[in-house]
C-alpha cells in the first residue's frame, strides 16, 4: 500500500489540520509516514502546500516525485491545479470549488473549473457551503478531508478517531463539529 | 520506547531534552524556530526547569549556551542558517576555548531560499571553525545525532555543528525515542584559564584545536555515520550527504542498477573512504543539500583518472534546493511527470493579513516621503518587507537584521537626506539598537520608523523582547523627547499619521516615530484562547 497525497491551499486555511489528522491516523494503522510542510513566509497568504507519504514499508525522501501522487487534496481550486505535475495518471484531484481571491489578477472561476474538469479523475465540491450547512463554518477543511477520504486507503473510522485525537483537548463542541463537517464531506460526495 | 510522530526540529529538541539538555538557546528563524517551540510547550522541560527562553538575537543565544557549558551542563543553540553570520564571532571563537558541558550549535539551512534572503551553507562555518559536523538524512538519525553531538562535543570538549535544512525541519515522521539522560551536575572547566583567549592562550589553543581536528576524522560518533555498501555497477560510485540520501534512495528503488554508495552524513571524514570508493570506479557522482562543499574537497584530492559529477560540472544544478527528479536526472533514470501547471494559474505571493498595522503605516509613509522624491526607504526583515510589493512599493532595500538603521545612516552621511528606516520591534533589538546609538551620537539626519506589533510576527508570532520597552529604549539611547514620536496606525488616523511622519522628516537630525497596533494573528489568538 501506498498514498501520495499533495494538500494544497492558502496560507491560513488549515491544510495543516489535514496533515496533522492523516498523520495520526497513519500512525494508529501502523503505516510508515513522512509530512512535509511549509512554514514560514508563505503562510501570509501565499500558496501553501503539504506533502503526504503513507506507506506499509519505509519511506525515503520527504518530497513526492512529480508524477506519483495519488491524490491532491485542495482547500482552493486555483491552488489545486498548482500540483498538476505531481500527479499521477490515475489520480484524483479533490477541491474545494470556493475561490480564496486575494490576488488582483485572480483567474475568472470558470475557467479555473474548466481547466479542473479536463482532469481524468476529479471531484468538485463546495466545502464552505457544506461547513456552513453542517453548523460549523470554519471547518471547510474538514469537509475537504472527508469528501477526500474515499479515495485514501485506511477506514473512514480511523480518521474520525484522528480526529477526536486531534481536536481533543479543544473539548467535546470542537471535536463534535469537526467530526460533524467531516462526515457532512464524505456524505457529499455519496449522492 | 514510546513512539512519537515528530517534525525535524521536533526531534532535535525532543533528542535534546532526552540527553540531558540544560537549556535551550535560541532566535526565532525560519526553519528552525520550532525546536525552542517545542521545549516551550514540554510539560518535562518545564518541571526539570530547563532553560527555554528567546534570547535578544543569535550572537546573545550563542553566548548565553557557552555560559552554561562553561558551568559544566549540556546546551543547545538554535538558529537559521544566516543567524550564525551573527552568531559567528561567538560560534567560531568557541571552537578556540572549548567546551565543559557539551554544546550544539543547530544551523537551519534554506536552500532555494523558501523564506530567506540567501542559502548559504553552513557546513562551511563547521570547516572554518575546526569542529564536527553532523548532518542528519532523517528524523529518526536527527533523534540519535543529537546524543553522539553531546558524547562527541564532551569528548573532545568542542562545540558541535548540527546542520540540517527546511526539508527535514519541516517534515514529519515517526520518531522512536531513547531512555533519557540525566543532567550534568554544575562544574567548572579542568583548565581554569581555558576560556581566555588572550593571544599567549590562545596560540597554545590553537595548536590543539588543529591537532584535535585530524583525530576527529576516526572518531566513532562522527563517522559511525558515514556509511559504504557497495555494489556491482563500476561505471559511477555515489557520495551522498546528508538528506540528498533520500532522494537517492527514492531512485534507487525503482532500479536494477546497483550503484556503490557512500552516505556521508558526519565530517570530517576520513578521506580512506572516499579513496577507496574511487578505486572501486570510474566515476564519482556527489549529492548533496546546499553548496558543493564535499565536491570541492575531492576535487582537490583525487582529479586524476577519475571523473567526479556534481553540482560544479552542471550535473547537478549549481543551485537550489534538491529533488527527486533532480537527482534521478543525474543518476541517468527515467523520470516521471504529471502535467503542466495550466496557464490561469497566477501566482500568489505572500501579502499583508487584513487588518495588518504595517500597512496601514506603509499607506502614510508613501504620502508623507513623496514629496522628497523615491529611493529613500530602507527597509528590513520580516513581515513589512511585503511593503516592497505593490500596491506600496514603498521600500528600496531588506539585507540582513538591522540593516535598515545603518544603512539609511550611511546614505544620509552620502547626502540622501532626509533617509528614512522602516524597522520591526524584533528586528530592533535583534540588531537595531546599536545602529540607533551610531545615529544619535552624529546627529543623522534619519527618520527611524519602528512598526511594533507586538509580536515576532514573520515567524509566527513569537514573544518579542521588545513589547512595552521601545520608549525607554530610545530614550536611553539618547533620542530627544520630542522626536521621539508613537503613533497608531490605523485607517482612522491617516491623517494625522502623515503629518506626524512629515514634520519629523523635516526635522534634520535622528527622529523615532513608534507606530504601535497589535499584530492582527496574535489579536485573533489571544481573543480565542
Ligand atoms: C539573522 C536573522 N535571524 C532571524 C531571521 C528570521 N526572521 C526574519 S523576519 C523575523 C521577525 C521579525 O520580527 P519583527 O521585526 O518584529 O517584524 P514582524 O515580522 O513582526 O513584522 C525573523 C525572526 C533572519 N532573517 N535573520
Amino acid at each position: 500500500m501506498k498514498n501520495d497525497i499533495i494538500l494544497a491551499g492558502v496560507g491560513g486555511q488549515g491544510i495543516l489540520s489535514i496533515a496533522a489528522v492523516i498523520g495520526l491516523a497513519a500512525v494508529a494503522n501502523d503505516l510508515f509516514l513522512k509530512q512535509s510542510e511549509v512554514h514560514g513566509m508563505s503562510q501570509r497568504g501565499g500558496d501553501v502546500q503539504s506533502h503526504l507519504r503513507l506507506s506499509d514499508k519505509p519511506v525515503s525522501s520527504d518530497l513526492i516525485p512529480f508524477g506519483k501522487a495519488e491524490l491532491i487534496i485542495s482547500m482552493e481550486p486555483m491552488e489545486s491545479l498548482r500540483y498538476l505535475p505531481w500527479l499521477s495518471e490515475n489520480g484524483w484531484l479533490v477541491t474545494n470549488s470556493s475561490p480564496f481571491i486575494n490576488i488582483p489578477d485572480y483567474p475568472a472561476t470558470d475557467d479555473i473549473i474548466a481547466e479542473i474538469k479536463k482532469v481524468k479523475n476529479h471531484l468538485i465540491i463546495d466545502a464552505d457551503a457544506i461547513a456552513k450547512q453542517s453548523g460549523s463554518a470554519r471547518s471547510g477543511n474538514m469537509v475537504i478531508l472527508g469528501a477526500a477520504s474515499a479515495y485514501i486507503d485506511m477506514t473512514f473510522e480511523s480518521i474520525e478517531n484522528a480526529v477526536i485525537k486531534l481536536f481533543g483537548r479543544k473539548g467535546n463542541d470542537i471535536v463534535e463539529a469537526n467530526l460533524k463537517a467531516l462526515k457532512a464531506g464524505r456524505d457529499a460526495i455519496q449522492v | 520506547m514510546e513512539k512519537l510522530l515528530l517534525l525535524g526540529d521536533e526531534a532535535i529538541a525532543q533528542a535534546g531534552l532526552d540527553a540531558g539538555m540544560s537549556g535551550m538557546y535560541a532566535y526565532p528563524g525560519t526553519p528552525s524556530t520550532e525546536i525552542m517551540e517545542y521545549v516551550q510547550a514540554s510539560a518535562d522541560a518545564a518541571e526539570r526547569r530547563v532553560h527555554m527562553t528567546w534570547s535578544s538575537n543569535e550572537k546573545t543565544a550563542m553566548e548565553a549556551a557557552l555560559g552554561m557549558s562553561y558551568a559544566g551542563k549540556r546546551a543547545m543553540v538554535a538558529m537559521k542558517h544566516v543567524g550564525l553570520n551573527v552568531a559567528a564571532d561567538g560560534f567560531i571563537n568557541s571552537a578556540m576555548t572549548g567546551v565543559n558541558g557539551g554544546l550544539i550549535i543547530v544551523a537551519a539551512d534554506d536552500p532555494s531560499m523558501h523564506s530567506s534572503q540567501n542559502e548559504q551553507d553552513s557546513r562551511f562555518y563547521g570547516k572554518f571553525a575546526f569542529v564536527p559536523i553532523f548532518e542528519p538524512s532523517n528524523q529518526q538519525e536527527a533523534y540519535e545525532m543529537v546524543f553522539d553531538a553531546f558524547e562527541t562535543s564532551e569528548k573532545y570538549k568542542l562545540p558541535v555543528l548540527f546542520r540540517i535544512t527546511t526539508r527535514l525541519a519541516h517534515s514529519r515522521a515517526s520518531v522512536l525515542r531513547r531512555e533519557s539522560l540525566p543532567e550534568n551536575l554544575l562544574s567548572l572547566p579542568s583548565d581554569p584559564k581555558s576560556f581566555i583567549l588572550l593571544p599567549a592562550i590562545a596560540r597554545r589553543k590553537y595548536k590543539i584545536l588543529l591537532e584535535k581536528y585530524e583525530t576527529l576524522r576516526y572518531e566513532n560518533h562522527i563517522s559511525g555515520y558515514n556509511h559504504f555498501k557497495d555494489g556491482t555497477f563500476r561505471e559511477t560510485g555515489i557520495i551522498a550527504c546528508g538528506i540528498a540520501y533520500n532522494y537517492l534512495m527514492e531512485n534507487l528503488k525503482d532500479t536494477s542498477v546497483d550503484f556503490p554508495v557512500l552516505k556521508i552524513s558526519g565530517y570530517p571524514f576520513p578521506k580512506d573512504l572516499i579513496k577507496d570508493l574511487a578505486s572501486r570506479c570510474n566515476s564519482i557522482l556527489i549529492l548533496e543539500e546546499g553548496a558543493p562543499f564535499v565536491e570541492e574537497s575531492i576535487r582537490g584530492i583525487l582529479d586524476e583518472g577519475i571523473k567526479i559529477y556534481g553540482r560544479m560540472d552542471g550535473t547537478v544544478p549549481r543551485d537550489g534546493e534538491l529533488n527527486p527528479a533532480i537527482v534521478g536526472k543525474a543518476l541517468g533514470l527515467p523520470v516521471s511527470y504529471g502535467q503542466d501547471v495550466p496557464s490561469v494559474v497566477k501566482m500568489r505571493p505572500p501579502s499583508f493579513c487584513k487588518g495588518c498595522g504595517h500597512a496601514d503605516m506603509f499607506m502614510a509613509l508613501n504620502e508623507a516621503v513623496k514629496p522628497f522624491g523615491p529611493g529613500r526607504v530602507f527597509s528590513d526583515i520580516g513581515c513589512y518587507t511585503l511593503g516592497a510589493l505593490p500596491p506600496y512599493n514603498s521600500i528600496i532595500s531588506c539585507v540582513d537584521m538591522g540593516a535598515s538603521v545603518t544603512m539609511a545612516i550611511g546614505a544620509a552621511d552620502a547626502g540622501l537626506t532626509p533617509s528614512v528606516a522602516v524597522i520591526g520591534d524584533s528586528t530592533f533589538t535583534h540588531s537595531g539598537m546599536t545602529g540607533l546609538l551610531d545615529a544619535v551620537i552624529k546627529n543623522s539626519p534619519v527618520t527611524i520608523i519602528i512598526s511594533d506589533n507586538s509580536t515576532t510576527g514573520m515567524t509566527g508570532g513569537q514573544k518579542s523582547q521588545a513589547t512595552g520597552r521601545l520608549v525607554d529604549i530610545c530614550r536611553g539611547l539618547g533620542v530627544e523627547n520630542e522626536h521621539l514620536r508613537v503613533i497608531s496606525p490605523l485607517h482612522k488616523n491617516h491623517e494625522d499619521n502623515v503629518r506626524v511622519m512629515e514634520e519629523e522628516l523635516e526635522y534634520n537630525g535622528v527622529s523615532v516615530i513608534i507606530a504601535q497596533r497589535e499584530c492582527i494573528q496574535t489579536a485573533t489568538r489571544r481573543k480565542r484562547s
